[in-house]
């Protein structure tokens, strides 16, 4: 058993909703106990969809259990054959049912109905959302992708991956149908996103496959490559770098020229990231956490196209963990693979990253700890459905991650000025739009850190008990107070930390730049 | 079982009497939320008691989807994700449950009560929970108490995950062999009307006044033969039953929703002590008016208006005789995922002819009956709302009503201020 108080992920029947509801044209029966409808609301509240997921549950009781739960999977299935009127039915069972073992698949075959039915087993004690959604594209490009008729177009290519309640998946979708339409690659199939049964047939009839989101397309992408020899993209195209390689990548598929559109006249960010007032952005320390795609994109715009410095990387895709360990080596890190968020809190908190790209998770966490937080990936929070266009991928992308990613931080020109102006009293107390709680009340004192069940309290505490915190002298206490609000609270912790090291009581001016000089930044 | 999904619903008169309308009971797709959303509130009641799901990853989904940011705070409550190993042998996955609960223990010693809280797989894989229970009880006394209860899809909707918890709440209470009668109000209500209500109990001059379940698991009030039980909440069968089993004494009475529900509530309690009717009139006569001026801001915005509920926690029935009968609002269909009988049967009586009252739920059929009926405001779940809403249906979510303090005279005018906001939202709006 697993203690935990949050997930990442939801169970794997979650990522099959996420596909059916997509798609076109497909209903999902899931056999699973009165209660697990409210996944119904992750899409019509948390993504704002305007219609119900296409599933139907069978809501079963403990009642039915003594009687005949197959028959209700099988009148559910039937009615909602009837009512829907799909082109195919996905059938499966979420982990209640997945332990009765009524087989929905056989079940719903033997309905005879006119037409195909695709089974989906999700082990639901093992797997989660992302794979979930990976098995069941995989299942449904498997059942009805046919060979084609005639050789494909070069130039032709199919979009996997898009879903519902994906971060920022209906913009990246447009962003990059729209580069590939400057490019005069035509798309056949954009899958799963607004695909029906029978566009999965027609599969095959591109030469090759554009992947956008590995941790749901890349088992399907495979079968294709497999089967009938199309090859598919690996490049993310997320950061103005990446764009361009995947430019340079799909026009090597198509047989094209890439040069032309690797510039592009609406590109702003790399102007922004050289103007000099991005100076300041130089070597800022940021913590990344996500799904392993979007966690390893975001670490190399940030290092590459921002100038920052990546001191952690991290992601919940264990099924990612090689790719996510060899992206922090570029940078010298190890990687943090973990499913807990009090990992990542403690982590966090131990790293004191000056920005932090996360999750909504980590937006929380840096709640708390008083550190600017950008997002970058899934789980979804209403906040991650932007009323506006906010693509991540493309030359779009990479203007609108500038904007939300710095945006969070101090203006440059204002922390020069408060760096200036910073012995006149006004600029005694935080005058700034950062979150209420300061960091400097945070990190001087660990023990305040509302850190909720595993976050070892305990352990926190008796350490407060064991090492005294050295006093300041006064004269000390009085540096201290130059230093600019937003770095007091590391500069009184370093301080410490290393007047603990020295076996020192008191902490005197010379102490302070001791410390200064030793810890350095 | 009375029929599949998708079978023919079940028109029956009702027999208890000829007042009561019928009632329409269908079987099919639920669309409501399992017992273990109870925990999102009864965690805030009960400020020291921990709620430990074992259940699945979904239960853990759940709540986090359910309890939004609340979880964020300072939670008390977490789930034990039932994995693979633990589903090859029940011995195993009861040490393992003990090893769960050990590092929880250590790691929160402000718990004082830790409920053990069944689920779906749990249920389905015979997990003893109970025996748990009282193994781990016996372990970790005197410092904590460990209970279990069922939350679990298969056995309980909604607001029953309340009533689970408080039935195994009973058997902890203390006797009480008191010779004059004490008053139990039973039900988790918030702070703030739990202490109004005890305010005007106070002016009513009953003396003996306990709330259940209480605000810390220490304070259990007592129960016994002197005990008289007014229930705040209608979701609260198996408590209740297992109170009268203990002597209690049920007093039938409308919900306090409303001014004239309150009221109704607050005299069968001064009827049960002999309160007199001058006393009761002096110490409920400020609060009525004050209820009645507030409601009287929302008869123009109300009056006249059709509604229709999908069935959700088993308050629908009070809200809508309230809605009609203080409000003007005209009833269509009204769904209630249970209708207890005795303890709606005051409520009932109240009803305006004309109601179709529904039990249980084919939620596709449901549907088609709400698009017919073009009402003025649903009232629905999550999951149901938007997708109305696109279809320029005005809807109220449901769950708010649990979550906000509604009960009460002070309360009278927010609960219709609730019903108030989408339709006025909806005249503000030009786009």
């Amino acid at each position: 058993m697993q203690l935990t108080l949050w997930t990442y992920e939801g169970p794997p029947h979650i990522g099959a909703m996420r596909i059916a509801t997509a798609m076109k044209g497909l209903h999902y029966v899931l056999h699973a106990p009165q209660g697990d409808t409210y996944a119904d609301l992750l899409f019509t509240m948390i993504e704002r969809r305007a219609a119900r997921p296409p599933v139907t549950y069978t809501t079963f009781q403990a009642r039915d259990l003594g009687s005949d739960t197959a028959d209700l999977f099988k009148q559910s299935a039937r009615d909602a054959y009837d009512r829907f009127k799909p082109q195919a039915l996905l059938v499966g069972a979420s982990c209640t049912a997945e332990l009765i073992q009524d087989d929905p698949g056989g079940l719903a075959r033997a309905l005879d109905l006119p037409i195909p039915v695709v089974a989906v087993e999700l082990p639901a004690y093992q797997k989660k959302e992302n794979w979930g959604a990976a098995e069941t594209l995989y299942r449904l490009v498997r059942s009805f992708a046919r060979a084609p008729e005639a050789v494909p177009a070069r130039a032709t290519c199919n979009i996997l991956g898009p879903t519902a309640l994906g971060f920022r998946h209906r913009d990246d979708l447009r962003e990059i149908i729209a580069l590939l339409a400057q490019m005069g690659i035509a798309v056949n199939v954009v899958a799963p996103m607004g695909a029906s049964p029978t566009d999965l047939v027609r599969l095959p009839d591109a030469a090759f496959n554009v992947v956008l989101y590995p941790e749901i397309a890349q088992s399907s992408a495979q079968f294709l490559e497999k089967q009938f020899g199309q090859p598919y993209t690996k490049t993310i195209p997320i950061g103005v770098g990446a764009t361009c390689e995947f430019i340079r990548e799909v026009a090597e598929l198509a047989g094209i020229n890439p040069t032309p559109f690797l510039e592009d006249a609406n590109a702003h960010s790399p102007w922004y990231a050289r103007s000099v007032d991005s100076n300041y952005l130089t070597g800022k320390r940021v913590f990344v956490f996500g799904d392993a795609t979007h966690a390893i994109a975001a670490a190399r715009v940030a290092q590459e196209e921002l100038g920052f410095t990546v001191v952690g990387l991290g992601t919940y895709s264990r099924e990612f963990a090689r790719e996510i360990r060899a992206a922090a080596k570029l940078y010298g890190i190890e990687a943090l693979i973990s499913d807990d968020y009090l990992d990542v809190e403690e982590q966090i908190a131990a790293l004191q990253p000056e920005l932090v790209l996360g999750t909504q998770m980590e937006r929380h966490i840096s709640k708390r700890l008083g550190v600017p937080c950008a997002m970058i990936s899934a789980p979804m929070h209403v906040q991650d459905f932007p009323a506006r266009y906010a693509p991540q991928m493309g030359f779009e992308g990479a203007n609108v991650i500038f904007d939300s990613w710095v945006h969070p931080l101090m203006m440059g020109l204002e922390e020069h000025l408060l760096q200036m102006f910073r012995e006149d009293s006004e600029f005694s107390e935080a005058p700034s739009h950062l979150p209420a709680a300061a960091p400097a009340a945070i990190v001087s004192s660990v023990a305040v850190l509302p850190r909720p069940l595993e976050a070892a309290v305990a352990e926190v505490v008796t350490q407060h008990a064991v090492i005294d915190v050295p006093g300041w002298t006064a004269e000390a206490e009085r540096e201290l107070g130059k230093i600019p609000f937003f770095v007091r609270g590391k500069a009184r912790r370093n301080t410490e930390k290393y007047a603990r090291e020295k076996g020192l009581a008191m902490i005197s001016l010379e102490t302070l730049y001791d410390a200064k000089a030793q810890v350095g930044r | 079982m009375d029929g599949l999904p998708g079978h023919s619903p079940v028109l029956t008169a009702s027999e208890s009497g000829c007042d009561s309308p019928p009632v329409l009971r269908e079987r099919g797709q639920r669309e409501v939320f399992c017992g273990l959303t109870g925990i999102v509130w009864l965690h805030r009641k009960i400020q020291d008691a921990f709620f430990l799901v074992v259940g699945s990853r979904t239960c853990a989904h759940l709540i986090q989807s359910a309890a939004g940011v609340m979880i964020f705070a300072e939670p008390r409550f977490a789930t034990a994700i039932i994995e693979e190993k633990d589903l090859a042998g029940l011995a195993d996955a009861n040490e393992e449950l003990d090893r769960v609960v050990a590092r929880l223990i250590a790691r929160r010693p402000d718990i004082k009560l830790l409920f053990l809280v069944g689920s779906c797989p749990s249920e389905v894989i015979k997990l003893d929970l109970s025996r748990a229970a009282q193994r781990l009880s016996r372990e970790m006394a005197p410092a904590v108490r460990v209970l279990s209860y069922s939350g679990s899809g298969i056995e309980t909707t909604f607001t029953q995950g309340e009533d689970a918890c408080l039935a195994a709440l009973v058997p902890e209470m203390p006797h009480s062999d008191s010779a004059s009668p004490e008053l139990l109000v039973v039900g988790a209500l918030a702070d703030v009307v739990e202490d109004q209500f005890r305010r005007v109990f106070t002016d009513l001059g009953i003396e003996k006044v306990s709330f259940f379940p209480p605000r810390r698991a220490g304070e259990l009030p007592a129960v016994g033969p002197n005990t008289k039980m007014l229930l705040a909440q209608p979701f609260l069968a198996d408590t209740a039953r297992l109170l009268e089993a203990r002597g209690a004494e049920y007093l039938s009475a409308p919900f306090p929703l409303g001014a004239e529900g309150t009221t109704m509530w607050l005299r069968a309690a001064a009827d049960a002590f002999d309160i007199s009717s001058s006393r009761f009139a002096q110490a409920t006569d400020a609060p009525r008016a004050r209820a009645a001026s507030a409601l009287s801001r929302f008869h123009d915005q109300l009056t006249g208006k059709r509604i229709f509920m999908f069935p959700d926690s088993q308050l629908e029935i009070p809200l809508a005789r309230f809605l009609a009968r203080e409000l003007g609002m005209q009833l269509t269909e009204i769904g209630t995922p249970y209708l207890h009988r005795t303890h709606l049967a005051a409520e009932l009586a109240l009803m305006p002819e004309g109601v179709a009252l529904s039990e249980g739920q084919d939620v596709d059929r449901q549907l088609d009956r709400c698009r017919a009926y073009r009402p003025d405001l649903t009232v629905c779940g999550l999951g149901l709302a938007n997708p109305l809403e696109a279809e320029g249906m005005a809807t109220k979510w449901s769950i708010e009503l649990l979550f906000s303090p509604i009960q009460g005279y002070d309360q009278a005018g927010d609960l219709a201020e609730l019903f108030a906001r989408p339709l006025v939202r909806r005249t503000k709006l030009r786009v």
